[in-house]
């Protein structure tokens, strides 16, 4: 039976694009679980690299010339905010694997500084995915992932690694960072799908 | 029927609030009975889910503050201006009071028992709770250093001083205060710098970790300067609380 918690009405708005466990925020937390790495412009470079170990990079000349787009998109947090109409710049995924040849099923993101999270391939293509490097107009902020980070916004945001660095494509599943610290593997957060079982 | 678990799964408990304790003007301390809740580890947290009696739903993370153990937990809760959940949390709720819990949660940002390192833990403002599990926790040596902007801001005050004073010598604890300094105190109000950081810091040898909670721009700041201190960046394990209207 469901437990009612006495004297609670709640604030509630009338956000019918919220997930399930959700709340709206306006401002732009940041959940990341080590210092900031500070990379440079010089310094750094995306990779995609292929289950027979095939390697394709982009200097960040490179990155920036390729084909953007501008997708706005709603983020939700695992930590419960959801943030609405978000604004960024960033190359499709479409775009960086178009000429890679793969039968992967599965991608792990790894990120400067160590991070690293896993998705489902398919979950990348067909328009979903971007590696962004501006949020609002502005250059990507390291505390919010720049350089440049996935943004895959129909799972939760830790699946949208900041300070990307390498797509990892192979064949088979290996669970990220937070994935083998008790989160879900998927992160669907019209699932609710937040911790390992939900 | 009951409907079977779920291997693996955490499922929504319900807790009964047992006593408060106010901490501060604004934040305060839930006591929380869970019938079968065994234990956690300090720095793990719980999602909590409020009710409202038409089945309105709100749900937000707290970390635990309390030592482990079984059947009993305690968060510590900050006002949030604003806020939907934690002014029901600090204001409102009552002994006997329902609510459900989900966790224990997070599987980084903890301090195991087992673990001999010796840590550093430096919080701001009410991102002491989840560090106030380990130094109660504490096993191996431990330094707390706890920024806030003044005296009377700061949680659990009197446990703290008491912890600090211990003959075992496990746990030092020292105070910064970046707007109003203590009556009588030789040292004005200054925010966390790099010489207050040198002084508290392990050894470049002693194989420490670090942990820091607080609003982000706190954490943010002090990571940067412990990584400039010459902490080891795979050794500082951070935990950010957003202004997020919780």
């Amino acid at each position: 039976m469901a437990v009612i918690t006495r004297g609670f009405g709640g604030r509630r708005r009338d956000d019918t694009d919220l997930p399930p466990g959700q709340y709206r925020t306006d401002d732009f937390p940041v959940l990341s679980a080590g210092p900031t790495p500070r990379i440079s412009l010089d310094d750094w470079e995306l990779a995609v690299v292929t289950e027979t170990g095939e390697r394709s990079t982009w200097s960040w000349a490179e990155f920036t010339a390729l084909p953007a787009d501008e997708p706005t998109v709603d983020i939700h947090c695992v930590t419960h905010w959801s943030k609405f109409g978000t604004s960024w710049r960033g190359v499709s995924l479409d775009t960086l694997l178009a000429d890679v040849e793969t039968a992967a099923e599965y991608v792990v993101a790894h990120s400067y500084g160590g991070y690293t999270t896993n998705i489902p391939i398919e979950d990348l293509l067909d328009g979903q995915a971007w590696v962004a490097y501006e949020f609002d107009g502005e250059p990507l902020v390291p505390v919010h992932g720049g350089p440049a980070r996935l943004l895959v916004p129909h799972l939760y945001f830790w699946k949208s690694a900041k300070w990307l660095r390498t797509l990892e494509l192979r064949l088979d599943d290996e669970p990220g960072f937070w994935e083998t610290a008790g989160y879900h593997n998927y992160g669907d957060p019209w699932r609710e799908q937040r911790y390992r079982a939900d | 029927m009951a409907r079977a678990a779920v291997p693996g799964r955490l499922t929504w408990q319900s807790a009964t609030v047992a006593a408060t304790r106010a901490e501060t003007a604004t934040a305060r301390t839930l006591i929380l009975d869970v019938d079968g809740w065994t234990g956690h580890l300090p720095g793990q947290h719980i999602d909590v889910r409020l009710t409202a009696p038409d089945g309105y739903t709100a749900q937000r993370s707290y970390s635990i503050s309390s030592a482990p153990g079984p059947d009993r937990l305690e968060v510590t809760v900050q006002v949030v201006t604003d806020g939907e959940v934690s002014p029901y949390l600090v204001e409102v709720a009552e002994p006997g009071d329902q609510l459900e819990i989900r966790g224990p949660l997070g599987g980084w940002f903890v301090r195991r028992p087992a673990d001999p390192r010796p840590a550093l833990l430096i919080g701001g403002g009410s991102g002491v709770a989840p560090l106030m599990s380990m130094v109660r926790a504490a096993t191996s040596p431990t330094r707390l250093l706890y920024s806030t902007r003044s005296p009377s801001d700061a949680l659990f005050t009197a446990e703290l001083a008491t912890a600090g004073a211990a003959a075992d010598g496990l746990v030092a604890v020292r105070h910064v205060y970046t707007r109003v300094a203590p009556a009588g105190s030789p040292v004005p109000p200054r925010r966390l710098d790099a010489d207050a950081l040198a002084r508290v810091v392990w050894p470049r040898d002693a194989d420490s970790v670090a942990f820091v909670c607080g609003p982000t721009g706190f954490v943010e700041t002090v990571a940067d300067l412990l990584v400039g201190v010459g902490h080891d960046p795979a050794n500082i394990r951070a935990e950010r609380f957003g202004p997020t209207g919780g």
